[in-house]
C-alpha cells in the first residue's frame, strides 16, 4: 500500500511556500506550516489576514497558485480526482453552521458516513446517537436545523465532522456568528475534543480559549506568519514582534 | 339553460377532459424534465450548453404558444417533418413549459448559499452527491411555489390546442356551439370542466408545498 504522494510522513498536515492570489492580489504570500498529529495550532490574527482562506486552501476548497499542502501524505489539489478522499480525512466547521436545512440533526450527521463512506446507517446512527449524547443534544435528533439555537447547530456540526472520523479538524471562526453565552458551550466541546487527542487548526478571535486550547499560536497578519510559538503563555504575555503586540492590544481594555 | 342538454353533452366533455389533461400531463412532464436539466447545466457552468440555454429562453419565452404551435405543426411539415397532433401539443407546451421550467428552478438554485455545497463537499461529498443530495432538494422546496405557478400556467395554456384540431375541451365547447348553437349550456359546461381538472391541481400543489416546505421554513 504505498498510494502516498509523500512516503513517510512525518507531518499530519504539511504546508509549503503556499502563494495564493486572487485577482492579481496576493491573498498568502510564502506560507510554510507543519501540524503534527495531536497538535492544536491555534491561528490568529486581524480580519482579513488571510487565516480563513489558509484554512479553506487546506481541504481543497481554494485553489493554490504555488506551494504544496500535504494532509496525511497526500497532496490536496481541488481537481485531483481523490479528493474527495483527502476531504474525508479533514473535518471542517463553518462559522456560519452550514447544516443541512432539509434534513433533521441526525440526518445532518449521518448522511456523509452513509453515502460517501458506504457505513453502515445502523451502525453510523448509533455512533451519532453517542456523540450528539456527549454534546448534550440527543434528545433534539429529529428537530430540523431552524428549530435549534446557534449554539446547538454548531455543536451538531462538529458531531458532523467528528463522525467522519478525520485525521484532523478545521475550525473557521467557530463562535463569531454566536451569541455570548452559547460561545462557551461550544468552546467546551472543543476543549474536550482537545484533550482527547484530536489534531485541530483552530482560527479564531477568542483569546482566552486560543490560550487555554492551544498547544501552538501562530500569527498571520497581511497574508503571512508573522509570529509562531510553541511557547503559548509566553506568546500571549509577551509577543515578540511588535505587529503580534499591536494586535493583541486591540483585546486588552484599560 | 337546459339541463337536458348538459346532460347529454357531459360524455363529450368527459372525453375532451381526458385528452386535455393527457396532453397537459405529459406536456408539463416533457417542461419538468427540460427545466431540470436545464437549470443544472446552467447550475454548473456548462460552457456551449449555457449559451444555447439562453437562447432557447428568450425564444420560446417571447413567443405565443399558439404561434409556436402553428409553427411545429403547420409549418414544420413543409420542411418534410410531419408530427402528429397529438404529440405537437405535447411538444408545445413542453418547450414553452421547459423555457419558464428552468428559470424558475435556476432561481431556487442560486437562493443555496454557496456555503452550503462547500459544506457538502467539505464532507467528502463528489459535485454529484452535492447536487443531489444538498443542492436539488433545497432548491427544489424554494421554487415550489413557482413550479406549480408554472403547472397551473401550462394546464391553462392547453385550451389552444383547439387551433391544431385536438379534441380537446375548448375545441369541443367550439365544435357543439357550431352545431346545435347551445352557446350558454356549452360555455357553463367548459368552465366547469376547467375547473373540475384545475382545482384538485391547486389543493394538491399547496399540499405538496407545504410538505415539501415544512423541513426549511417550517410554514
Amino acid at each position: 500500500m504505498s498510494e502516498k504522494d509523500i512516503e513517510q510522513a512525518e507531518m499530519l498536515v504539511e504546508v509549503k511556500n503556499l502563494h495564493k492570489e486572487f485577482n492579481g492580489n496576493v491573498i498568502l504570500g510564502d506560507i510554510n506550516l507543519s501540524v503534527k498529529k495531536g497538535e492544536v495550532v491555534v491561528v490568529i490574527g486581524p480580519s482579513g489576514c488571510g487565516k480563513s482562506t489558509f484554512l479553506r486552501c487546506l481541504n481543497g476548497l481554494e485553489k493554490i497558485q504555488g506551494g504544496t499542502i500535504a494532509v496525511d501524505g497526500l497532496y490536496v489539489e481541488p481537481d485531483k480526482k481523490d479528493i474527495t478522499k483527502i476531504r474525508q480525512k479533514i473535518g471542517m466547521v463553518f462559522q456560519s453552521y452550514e447544516l443541512f436545512p432539509h434534513k433533521t440533526v441526525l440526518d445532518n450527521v449521518i448522511l456523509a458516513p452513509v453515502m460517501v463512506q458506504k457505513r453502515d446507517k445502523k451502525d453510523a446512527t448509533k455512533e451519532a446517537l453517542e456523540l450528539l449524547e456527549k454534546v448534550g443534544l440527543a434528545d433534539k435528533k429529529d428537530y430540523y436545523p431552524r428549530q435549534l439555537s446557534g449554539g446547538q447547530k454548531q455543536r451538531v456540526a462538529i458531531v458532523r465532522a467528528l463522525l467522519m472520523h478525520p485525521e484532523v479538524l478545521l475550525f473557521d471562526e467557530v463562535t463569531a456568528a454566536l451569541d455570548p453565552e452559547m460561545v462557551h458551550e461550544v468552546l467546551q466541546t472543543m476543549l474536550e475534543l482537545a484533550k482527547s487527542g484530536s489534531t485541530m487548526i483552530i482560527v479564531t478571535h477568542e483569546m482566552a480559549f486560543a490560550k487555554a486550547v492551544a498547544d501552538r499560536v501562530v500569527f498571520f497578519d497581511g497574508g503571512e506568519i508573522v509570529e509562531e510559538s510553541s511557547d503559548v503563555k509566553n506568546f500571549f504575555e509577551n509577543p515578540s514582534t511588535e505587529r503580534a503586540k499591536r494586535f493583541l492590544k486591540t483585546f486588552a481594555y484599560e | 339553460m337546459d339541463i337536458n342538454v348538459l346532460i347529454t353533452y357531459i360524455p363529450l366533455y368527459n372525453e375532451a377532459l381526458l385528452l386535455t389533461f393527457k396532453i397537459g400531463m405529459l406536456g408539463i412532464l416533457t417542461a419538468f424534465a427540460i427545466g431540470l436539466s436545464g437549470a443544472a447545466a446552467v447550475y454548473f457552468k456548462v460552457p456551449v450548453v449555457k449559451k444555447i440555454l439562453e437562447i432557447y429562453i428568450e425564444l420560446f419565452r417571447n413567443t405565443p404558444l399558439l404561434v409556436q404551435l402553428f409553427f411545429i405543426y403547420f409549418a414544420l411539415p413543409k420542411l418534410g417533418i410531419r408530427i402528429d397532433a397529438e404529440t405537437c401539443g405535447v411538444l408545445g407546451l413542453g418547450l414553452i413549459g421547459g423555457a419558464y421550467m428552468i428559470e424558475t428552478l435556476r432561481s431556487g438554485f442560486e437562493s443555496i448559499d454557496k456555503v452550503q455545497s462547500e459544506s457538502a463537499l467539505s464532507l467528502g461529498m463528489t459535485r454529484r452527491q452535492m447536487f443531489g443530495s444538498i443542492i436539488l432538494p433545497q432548491a427544489f422546496s424554494v421554487s415550489m411555489p413557482g413550479i406549480m405557478a408554472n403547472v397551473i400556467f401550462l394546464l391553462k395554456e392547453t385550451s389552444v390546442f383547439s387551433t391544431i384540431s385536438l379534441m380537446d375541451l375548448m375545441f369541443t365547447a367550439k365544435d357543439l356551439i357550431g352545431m346545435y348553437a347551445k352557446t350558454i349550456e356549452c360555455l357553463f359546461l367548459l368552465v366547469v370542466y376547467y375547473l373540475i381538472m384545475l382545482l384538485p391541481i391547486s389543493v394538491l400543489g399547496s399540499f405538496i408545498e407545504r410538505r415539501v416546505r415544512y423541513a426549511q421554513f417550517g410554514d
